[in-house]
Parts: C-alpha cells; structure tokens; sequence
C-alpha cells in the first residue's frame, strides 16, 4: 500500500467512527464533538486529495457551524447540567430505514472505480482549476462541464453553447432564503421596547 | 529533502516523506513550546516593568531567565484534578483541541524563503481556518468543566470569537487584493527590497487594515482588554478555573503559541516577512543557505516584537466589558474593515489610471518615520516631572492653619 492509501484509511475510520459516535452519544454538546471530528476529518481526506482550498474551507464553515450549535444546545436544551437525550424506539426504526434508504441511492449512484480512470492518465484539462468548472456549471455553460451524473446533461450536449439547465438562479434563491430566515431570526430575538419609555 | 533520503539513503519515498514531514513537526512543535517558555518570561518581566516592579530575578541569575522552566516542573508535579461534576471526556479533550489548533497554523507558516513546513496555495486562509478551531477546545474546557464559572467564559469566548472572526477575515483580504495571492511566501517575496515595499505602507488602506488585524487578531488570541473567557475578576479563572497541572499548561502553550501565529500572519502580509527592510535583494538567492539563517532570525525577531506589543497592551489597557467588546466589534471594527476592503478595491482600480498613486507608499512610509522619529525625540528630551516625594494631586504644601482647603489647580 502506498503512503496515501494508509493515510487515508486512517483518515477514513477515523471519520467513520466519529460519524457513528454522532449516533450513539446522548449528550448533545458530545454528540456536536463528535460532528466536528466527522467535518476535520472530511477536511482531512479534502487535504489528501490536495484540495486545499476546499478543507480550509470546510474547516472554517464548520467549525464557526458547530460552535454556534454546541451554544444552542447548552443555552436551549441544558435544563441541569449534562443533560441526556432519549431516542424512542419508534424515531430509531424511522431514522434507520431513511439512513438505509438515503444509503442505498448513494451506493446505485456512485461511479465504479473505472469511471474516474486511472490515476496515470490525467484528464485533458487538467490545467483548469476545479472552482472554474464548477462556476461554469453554475452558469449553465457545458464546456467544462463533467458529463451526465452530476449535471443532468445527456453525454451528447457538447454541441450546445448554453443548456437550460442552469443552477445559478436555484443557487440564488437558496441564498436569499438564508438570508430571509437570518432577518426573521434577527427581528424574532430583538429587544422589545416599550412605548416612550427606556430601551 | 525527500530526495535526499530516497536516492542516497535508498529509503522508500513514503517512508522518505513521512520522515520529512515528521522532522518538521518536531522542529515546529520546539520551536512553539520553547517561544512559550520565553514568552511567558517575556510576560513576566514585561508586566513587572509597567506595574513598577522587577518581576521574576533569581531564578537562573540576574534576570530569571529560568523562571518559567521552574514553573513548568511545578506544573508537572502538581496533582491533577478532575472534577467529579465535570463530563471528563469534553474535559480531558479541551486542552489537546486548543493545541493542534494552534500548532497546525504553524504547518504553514514560511519562517523563510521556502523554509515552511507545507507551502500552501491558500496558506493565510487555511491558518484562519484552522485558528479559529483553536476556539472550541477553550469551548469544550468550559463546557465539560461543570462549573458555572467555566461555562460563563466558554460562551463568551464562543460569542467572542464568531464575532471577531468576521472584520478579521476582511482585514486579510485587504493585503491579499493588493498581492494577488493568498500565498504567504509569494505575499513575502512580493515585498521584497526596503521597507517602503512592505504592505503595511502600500495606501492608507493596508495602513488601517494592519491595526483592524492586529486588534482582530489580539482579540481572537484572548488576550486582554478582550480577555473576557479569562476575566479573572468576575469569573475566578473563566474557562480554565477548574484545570490544574499539565492540562492548564497545554491551554497556555496553545494561546502563546497562536500569539506568535497571529504575529506571523502580520508580518508576512504587512510587515515585509522575513526582509530585513533596507537590502534591495533577497538575501537567500545571494549568500544561500546563511541568507536562509538571517531570513528565520529576522521573521522570527519581527513575530517576538509584536507579541511583545501584545503584552504591552494588555498591561496598558484595562479589560473592557462584554458588551463593550462586542460593540467594538460589530460597530466599529466591521463597518471599518468593511470600509477598507471598499477602497483598497477602488484604489487598485483606480491606481491603473492615475499612476500617482503608485508613489503613494513612499509618502506614507515617509510620515510613519517622521511620526517615530519626532515621538522618539519628543520622550528624550522631555524631562518629565521632576520627583516632589508626593502623590500626584496632592498638597504642594501643607495649608497654613486656619486657611481654606483649596485644592492645586
């Protein structure tokens, strides 16, 4: 096995077992640890692949993430000190057969090994950077873009200067939805005050 | 490196890097426990000299220099104590978080032109990163501690941090629109020659975005007057109030250790590098490998100084309240870094046109040195009050009796 092999079955088991630990622990400031050792260790396989950019960024998005969501659970659940979770029954049968199912799309849809080729014979455009193919497939523009799976085109679309499948309104509505639910939060949780009187 | 040890060593390349990689964490880890170790004696004298004291002088000859070696082996010996009430996982955890934090911002940090452990494309932004996780072991310490004292700071640090993680990430952009790059040792070579190359002088820009980092980054390290996780006079200890032993130690090694990161990042994107500041080439494509040695000394003589600045601060100011500090934040540092990130786009823009603009460093470097210059002689040759033996206020002399009590103006 070579060296990036072992390091990434290291990396690998331990987000694995993070990601169960996830599950299992009742305490919810435990169980967000657990997350964030499950995101590091994403970044980390992010970081063998050499996709530098993309772990930092995972780290930063998810780290800052989980803090606010260690917060919330001390400041929303914490009723004493430490306080445990109980999973009814029923809510574990529900939260497996949708992990099993979510599993199994995963498994049918994922490529087999020979579709990424081998490792010796780069693809062509090597050169372009992965954000500009993904910025282009925002864009809607199908030179760069990977075929069928990911992007919905049909592997012949090579001649179409521009498809109609564009992701980058979809992409803008999710943002401005974001920001909707942030100025509701904001004017949910201000400061009520009274008429004429003292904030 | 790795060569060396594959081709003449006849090692196998993985084995070869892993030896690399592991030489190089061992002489970062050294290098960020031993500038603990003298910054903590640094704190010490420091402290002393601004509260009028002489501060620690007999461990280790005139000036304490063991100090701080005595203060270790008394860490170490002393009991470790978990508390009954207190998740012992989340609290064993905490301090080892908050090191690799702080020790994988070294993985990139260049100490020299190509004397960095990985040169990364997007190294200041991966610092960032992985500086801000840093955060959650103080979090998960005060959490699992189980004492309303370590809460109390955890969440204010977390408060502290998510807030003061924003106008810092724009203060970094500022220099990096100027660069181009995000590369810390390409941003180094950029400003390579005298000191009015380097970034901190390029427009007034780079110029105000140097302080909003500086405070950011004073901020993120909890340092005081934003030491609010600590607050040692309202919160006992904050988030370190029930660890004791080697476990505090390892909390403290990880703050000083991300002092100097922070310092780093300063120096690397504003204050030239690892340049001297008065040779017009790179030394270490003139003279080599000594040109290497003088280029790590001068980096890591430049970081010393401005944590030195830190300390200076901390002694100086007196800690502000939470909501004062969260007001610095989001009502003066944002809106200014926000302002700074504006027109350093603007001047770039614009610095393509009026090309007058481009001198626009040498004027600036010119009144920061007349500024240090003219406040240099002005602390000489002011006397000061010459001593009366009296507290300042006090009587000049003592009334005459009957006369009114008036007091001096």
């Amino acid at each position: 096995m070579s060296q990036a092999t072992i390091l990434f079955l290291i990396i690998a088991a331990f987000t694995g077992l993070s990601a169960v630990a996830v599950l299992v622990s009742q305490n919810i400031v435990r169980s967000a640890v657990w997350l964030l050792f499950t995101l590091a260790g994403t970044s980390g396989v992010f970081f063998l692949l050499g996709a530098d950019f993309v772990a930092a960024t995972q780290l930063l998005i998810y780290v800052g993430g989980i803090l606010v969501l260690v917060v919330f659970g001390v400041m929303l659940t914490a009723q004493g000190p430490f306080i445990t979770m109980k999973v009814g029954a029923a809510e574990w049968v529900i939260a497996s057969v949708v992990g099993l199912l979510l599993l199994g799309v995963l498994v049918m849809s994922m490529p087999g090994p020979e579709a990424f080729g081998s490792s010796e014979a780069a693809p062509a455009n090597a050169q372009v950077s992965s954000s500009t193919q993904l910025g282009e497939t925002f864009l809607g523009l199908p030179g760069a873009m990977p075929e069928a799976n990911v992007s919905g085109l049909p592997k012949t679309a090579t001649a179409v200067p521009r498809t109609r499948v564009s992701y980058l309104l979809p992409f803008e509505i999710v943002s401005v939805h974001l920001l909707v639910v942030l100025i509701g939060a904001a004017y949910l949780a201000r400061a009520k005050r009274r008429k004429g009187g003292l904030p | 490196m790795t060569e060396f040890l594959s081709t003449r060593l006849g090692l196998a390349p993985g084995l070869a890097a892993l030896l690399v990689a592991l030489i190089a964490a061992v002489i970062l880890i050294t290098f960020m426990l031993l500038s603990a170790i003298f910054f903590v004696w640094l704190e010490r004298k420091v402290s002393a000299r601004i509260q009028d004291r002489l501060g620690p002088t007999r461990v280790g000859g005139k000036f304490g220099w063991l100090q701080t070696l005595a203060d270790g082996l008394k860490l170490l010996v002393k009991e470790d104590i978990i508390p009954t009430n207190a998740d012992h996982m989340l609290f064993r955890l905490g301090p080892y978080v908050a090191l690799a934090g702080s020790f994988l911002a070294f993985v990139a940090l260049p100490f020299g032109n190509g004397v960095v452990a990985q040169n990364m494309d997007v190294a200041v932004f991966y610092m960032l990163a992985v500086m801000s996780s840093e955060v959650f072991g103080v979090i998960l310490g005060g959490y699992g501690s189980g004492s309303k004292w370590a809460l109390f700071g955890g969440m204010r640090e977390a408060a502290q941090v998510v807030s003061y993680e924003v106008p810092r990430a724009i203060s970094v952009l500022v220099p990096i629109i100027v660069a181009g790059t995000m590369n810390l040792s390409t941003i180094a070579l950029q400003q390579t020659g005298a000191f009015w190359n380097w970034y901190v002088f390029h427009d007034p820009f780079t110029f105000g975005a140097f302080w909003t980092f500086f405070t950011c980054g004073t901020a993120s390290c909890k340092r005081a007057p934003f030491d609010l996780a600590e607050a040692e006079s309202e919160l006992v200890a904050g988030f370190h109030t029930e660890y004791s032993g080697f476990r505090w130690l390892i909390f403290f090694m990880a703050e000083y250790g991300s002092m100097f990161a922070i310092s780093g990042i300063a120096v690397l994107l504003f204050l030239g590098g690892w340049h001297l500041g008065f040779l017009p080439w790179e030394l270490s494509d003139k003279i080599g490998i000594l040109g290497n040695v003088i280029n790590v000394l001068v980096f890591i003589v430049k970081g010393w100084l401005l944590v030195f600045v830190m300390m200076w601060v901390r002694w100086t100011l007196p800690r502000l309240r939470i909501d004062q500090v969260m007001m610095t934040c989001l009502r003066y540092l944002l809106p200014i870094s926000c302002v700074l990130l504006l027109g350093v786009s603007i001047w770039q823009l614009l610095s393509w046109q009026i090309t007058v603009l481009v001198y626009a460093n040498y004027v600036l470097a010119a009144v920061c040195v007349a500024f240090v210059a003219w406040f240099t002689v002005k602390l000489t040759k002011a006397g000061g009050v010459t001593p009366t033996h009296m507290m300042p206020g006090a009587w000049p002399a003592a009334p005459a009796s009957g006369a009114p009590l008036v007091p001096r103006t």
